[in-house]
């Protein structure tokens, strides 16, 4: 399958199912926050400490946690290897600048690498920020993820930041949705319009999923986190140790 | 009506090309757009100047011959072949650019003249039945659904021309070899060989050089023959299959006849 | 004298096939990669030809001009192929089949061809679906047929209106499989440009190799002509660009006699010219005919739009004249009929030279889906190439030049007189007499391709003797002859592009040997054309540079042959003193305007033989004999 540009393009579809996948638990788990600072421990915490705990004593702690990361750091390399390999034999194909006239190609199409290196480079802050609590602009604390949302979004740079990662996601996922649906062979005459519809609405909830939750803290619909939350955790961060 | 043509001239394969202006006039908007290089090169021959070489043969359509590059877009801005494109189509005084196709795997022999050969030897991987002369089965004993017949015709109906490759940013050939794949594989006819023959046709389409889906869609909307992404989606499909279902035997064995 | 000995088989008509497939002589499967097989055109007769000699064994290179083998010719019939399976339950049978195409071709070709060609019509239609060509299906998934002009049966197979274009693909893709088997070359971008003969036996061809300019020389056991026709001597015609009579004229020229040469169809529905610019005419299939009413205005002062004509003042010809078959009348008369309107100034268009073909009625008795269905993508084609609905406004339509029945002389094996040297599809004359019916072209192509010539060739090369090697003197001297005429061509230096010497010949042609020809006439073309030919001789412009790409070279040369075939066909129409079929003097006709036929001293085919540049050609004659059918006045009313 590698060897060929199909096989190949297969493996992208496959790892980028992986991904997509990974941002709707990732979209719902966020949605926990939604519940807002709570009276002792913010529901965002607890889920937090459930995912650490998931499984024991069966699986070691954190087990899940870290598995799902090793899954996910393997999907978005082979992904990015594929992809190159790709995109350096397409070149080779034809001469540079032609086609001369692009025929009706989709922006978010044609912005795939862009959105792609950006997405890259968000995830890269990303981590930095809330998992290893490298980028500490704001006062950030292990395990008290309620209170480092708040603090953090209440900065409108950051905010703008995460804003304009998901419009590269939205854009992203809008060609890849569709586009994967496409390379697995899903499609089909009679199911191509709602293929298309689907990808657009699934666009839509991850976008505005994540969305939701920066836009709340921002404009204050989720209230200060308690007063104890900052000495309320007693366990580590699983990635941030 | 008069038109300033910019048309790309190169000698031979292993030469430089460049741009070279032309300008025609009172052309007549019902002429194709051959008919108009005709009338150039008529003009050309009579000053004694070297013809402009372009493909074409049934100028109907439906042979796949013409092979232009017109104002960036393959065979021209109204999807229909170059043969088919009319001046009618063009304002009055433009200035026109007629280039050949731009793929390195379709190599300019000169001027307009491609060479698509790499096209048939992804037929050659596959693209066929492997039946050979003699008696045969009454063809009504194998029922198809007129459905089903719909479906393999509107994909066999590509005319070979390489517009897809042309218009393809990647210079793939998935169009086509989607295409020829679909209808095959559609056909109760097709199926002993199913498997094999995406999985050939790809291989041999990857040999070629040719480059690889990116689901842009422009191959599709350049087709003269208006042929569906959807093969693209079924040759994927059946590439999949084809790939799992591959052992170390394949290609020699489907030829042995 | 040369004797032509047709070789026809003895006994029955049914049997006479069978007779010769049981006698014939075989090379055993261990001795066939030894005898080398050489094609000629890749269209539907040559690639089926190459692909099944191929998967019998033997070693083929398949030569074609085109960049591909699928772009011949035979891609663009449109129409449908025959077939004498009786499907539609209307009593059809290879007799029908075998009548209707003797009494098309109105009665001048030989009739143990066309009993053969009508029973193996049954076996192409399987061949073609075991390839997997999609032929229209009924409901039931059974295969649907329709009618076609000139019968009065449903015996046509079908692929929407692409039935050449995937029978085409189904005949290269069995010929792309033998290439990948390795039984089969092709080679694309060679032009044949002259036969070799040792000892007056076909054993090579020489080509130019188009891109390079190389000329290279092939040695076969074997050579068949599968070139196509020759319409394209009048300049604009239905053929492609490219068709040409230079593999068969060559071949004329080596001693091959040139049968019938004057016998061309001029195909009824066809877009008419618009203006001198035109470099082909487009063909919309007579399928059409079917369900289109061909009409013209009963006044020649007419000014109204067609949709306001009220019906009293239209004048539906065909129906009025042929009750029995009106709008399917055979070609021939469909298209002089429409001639014949137009010349009483009837004619509709800005020319003049138009009739409508309507489908107001077809379309208010079945709907437009129901046509939309059946004639879709004629309707498309004729929409972008004239700007105009024909769902809304009828189709102007005028006749033009599309098949040529006449082609070199072949015996029942389709071996031409030079041995070793066949010819099959429109490259030979053999079966549609003087006028070919709808759908049957495929139908001879695939028939000559796989089912008769493979076996003829091979019963010949049980026999060919030894195989020569293109060390050969014989291959050096023929190529020195092409070098010479390639230079030749180059040499002369003028300022004149072949495309205007042969829109000139056209004109004469079309004008003097076209739809209907007199004495007169023919003797005047005869003086045109050698003004013609001289001019190109002494004025001709071509790119220099024969060691590469030239397409002005590749043309010239063409058009060289065409100018000498122009000659011939008119010689030819002049010793017809006849009218039958396409061929129409007008000095024998019915007091009716028919057609008037004289069996009695043109039954007969007339095989012509080149005498040298200067030289009349010379005729001879085949008698036609007619033992399975009564020869009589067609009539189609």
């Amino acid at each position: 399958m590698w060897r060929s540009t199909i096989g190949k393009k297969t493996i992208v579809a496959v790892t980028g199912t992986i991904l997509i996948a990974y941002l709707v638990l990732h979209m719902v788990g966020n949605l926990n926050s939604l519940f807002g600072p709570g009276g002792g421990e913010p529901r965002i915490d607890w889920y937090a400490e459930w995912l650490r705990t998931f499984g024991e004593p069966l699986i070691p702690y954190a087990g899940v946690v870290w598995a799902v990361r090793a899954i996910l750091l393997g999907a978005i390399v082979v992904h990015i290897v594929a992809v190159v390999q790709l995109r350096t034999r397409n070149r080779a194909a034809r001469p540079a600048e032609f086609p001369a006239r692009r025929i009706g190609r989709s922006w978010e199409a044609r912005l795939m690498m862009v959105s792609g290196v950006l997405l890259v480079a968000f995830i890269v802050f990303h981590l930095l920020q809330f998992t290893t609590l490298t980028i500490d602009v704001t006062p950030l604390e292990a395990g008290a993820l309620y209170a480092n949302l708040y603090n953090a979004f209440q900065e409108w740079y950051l905010v703008a930041i995460y804003l304009a990662a998901l419009v590269f996601l939205g854009s992203h996922l809008r060609h890849a949705v569709w586009s994967l649906c496409q390379t697995l062979g899903l499609d089909s005459p009679e199911r191509n319009a709602g293929i298309r519809m689907g990808a657009n609405v699934l666009t839509l909830v991850i976008v505005l999923g994540f969305a939701l939750v920066p836009i709340l803290f921002f404009t204050g619909a989720l209230g200060e986190p308690p007063a104890d939350e900052l000495s309320a955790s007693l366990t580590t961060l699983g990635g941030g140790s | 009506m008069n038109f300033k043509l910019v048309i790309w001239r190169q000698h031979g394969p292993d030469e430089e090309g460049s741009f070279e202006t032309h300008e025609v006039a009172g052309i007549d908007p019902d002429a194709s757009f051959l008919e108009m290089l005709d009338q150039l090169n008529a003009r050309l021959g009579r000053e004694k100047r070297p013809s402009i070489a372009f493909d074409s043969d049934c100028r109907e359509g439906i042979c796949g011959a013409c092979s232009l590059v017109i104002d960036g877009t393959p065979h021209g801005p109204q999807q229909v072949t170059s043969c088919q494109t009319y001046m009618r189509d063009f304002v009055d005084g433009a200035t026109i650019k007629v280039e050949p196709y731009r793929s390195n795997v379709l190599p300019v022999i000169r001027d307009l003249v491609v060479d698509r050969s790499a096209l048939d030897r992804v037929i050659e991987a596959g693209g066929f039945i492997s039946t050979t002369t003699g008696p045969q089965p009454n063809p009504n004993a194998m029922p198809i659904a007129p459905k089903v017949q719909e479906q393999a015709m509107d994909a066999a109906v590509c005319i070979g021309c390489g517009a897809c490759v042309a218009a393809c940013p990647n210079g793939s050939a998935v169009l086509f070899t989607g295409a020829k794949v679909t209808h095959l594989n559609l056909l109760p006819q097709g199926q002993p060989e199913r498997e094999d023959r995406a999985f050939n046709m790809v291989n041999q389409m990857d040999e070629e050089g040719f480059g690889g889906c990116t689901n842009f869609g422009e191959c599709s909307r350049a087709c003269p023959q208006e042929i569906s992404l959807d093969v693209i989606g079924m040759l994927n499909r059946e590439y999949r299959k084809g790939a799992a279902a591959q052992r170390p035997k394949h290609r020699s064995e489907m030829i042995a006849q | 004298m040369i004797k032509l000995d047709a070789k026809i088989p003895e006994g029955p008509i049914e049997d006479k096939w069978q007779t010769w497939l049981d006698r014939h002589s075989l090379v055993g499967p261990r001795n066939r990669a030894g005898k080398n097989v050489i094609v000629i055109g890749t269209g539907l007769a040559g690639s089926s030809a190459a692909a099944s000699l191929a998967a019998e064994g033997f070693r083929v290179k398949a030569f074609c001009f085109q960049d591909s083998p699928r772009r011949a010719h035979s891609i663009a019939a449109q129409g449908g192929i025959n077939a004498a399976k009786d499907f539609a339950n209307e009593g059809d049978s290879v007799r029908r089949l075998f009548v209707d195409t003797m009494k098309g071709g109105d009665f001048r070709s030989r009739e143990a061809n066309v009993w053969r060609l009508a029973q193996l019509s049954e076996n192409i239609i399987d061949q073609a679906v075991a390839q997997g060509v999609p032929f229209n299906r009924e409901y039931g998934g059974s295969l649907a047929t329709r009618s076609f002009g000139g019968v009065l049966v449903q015996r046509t197979f079908y692929s929407r209106g692409q039935t050449g274009q995937q029978l085409m693909l189904g005949a290269y893709s069995a010929l792309q499989h033998q290439v990948a088997a390795g039984n089969a070359e092709v080679f694309n971008r060679h032009e044949m440009l002259d036969v070799v003969l040792v000892d007056g036996v076909a054993r090579g061809v020489i080509v130019r190799n188009l891109v390079t300019g190389e000329i290279e020389r092939h040695a076969g056991d074997a050579v068949i002509l599968a070139s196509g026709g020759y319409t394209n001597v009048y300049y604009l015609s239905t053929n492609a660009m490219g068709s040409n009579v230079t593999a068969i004229w060559r071949a004329h020229r080596q001693g091959a006699l040139m049968a019938n040469p004057c016998y061309t169809q001029i195909h009824p529905t066809c877009i008419p010219q618009s203006g001198e610019y035109q470099s082909k005419l487009t063909l919309m299939s007579e399928s059409l005919r079917n369900d289109g009413r061909v009409w013209v205005p009963r006044s020649p002062d007419e000014t109204r739009t067609p949709g306001d004509i009220p019906e009293a003042e239209r004048y539906y010809f065909l129906e009025e004249r042929y009750p029995a078959f009106g709008n399917l009348a055979p070609r021939d008369i469909a298209s002089r009929a429409a001639k014949t309107v137009c010349d009483d100034g009837l004619g509709v268009g800005g020319t003049g030279r138009g009739v409508y073909l309507d489908f107001r009625d077809a379309i208010a008795e079945h709907g437009r889906d129901t046509i939309e269905r059946k004639y879709g993508n004629l309707f498309d084609m004729y929409s972008k190439i004239t700007g105009d609905d024909p769902y809304r406004t009828p189709m102007m339509i005028y006749p033009a030049p599309h098949y040529a029945m006449g082609g070199l002389w072949v015996d029942y094996e389709l071996q031409t007189t030079i041995p070793g040297l066949f010819a099959i599809g429109e490259a030979n004359f053999s079966d549609h007499g003087a006028n070919r019916l709808g759908a049957s072209a495929l139908m001879q192509t695939l028939a000559d391709g796989y089912f008769i010539v493979p076996h003829t060739v091979t019963d010949y090369m049980t026999r060919s003797g030894d195989a020569v090697g293109t060390d050969d003197s014989a291959f050096e001297a023929t190529q020195d002859k092409v070098e010479t005429h390639i230079a030749a061509l180059v040499d002369v230096g003028g300022s004149t592009v072949a495309q205007d010497f042969h829109q000139r010949l056209g004109n004469v042609m079309l004008d003097k040997c076209g739809l209907a020809r007199n004495a007169e006439g023919l003797t005047e073309a005869l003086g045109e054309i050698r003004r013609i030919k001289a001019e190109f001789w002494s004025d001709l412009r071509v790119d220099p540079g024969v060691e590469e790409l030239n397409q002005s070279l590749e043309y010239a040369n063409r058009v060289s042959d065409f100018l000498e075939l122009g000659e011939l066909m008119c010689h030819d129409a002049l010793r017809h003193e006849e009218s039958c079929g396409g061929h129409f003097r007008e000095e024998y006709e019915t007091p009716d305007g028919e057609a008037l036929r004289d069996d009695e001293h043109f039954a007969k085919v007339t095989a012509w033989e080149y005498k040298g540049d200067e030289g009349d050609p010379v005729p001879h004659d085949e008698q036609l004999t007619f033992e399975n059918i009564k020869l009589a006045t067609r009539s189609y009313k």
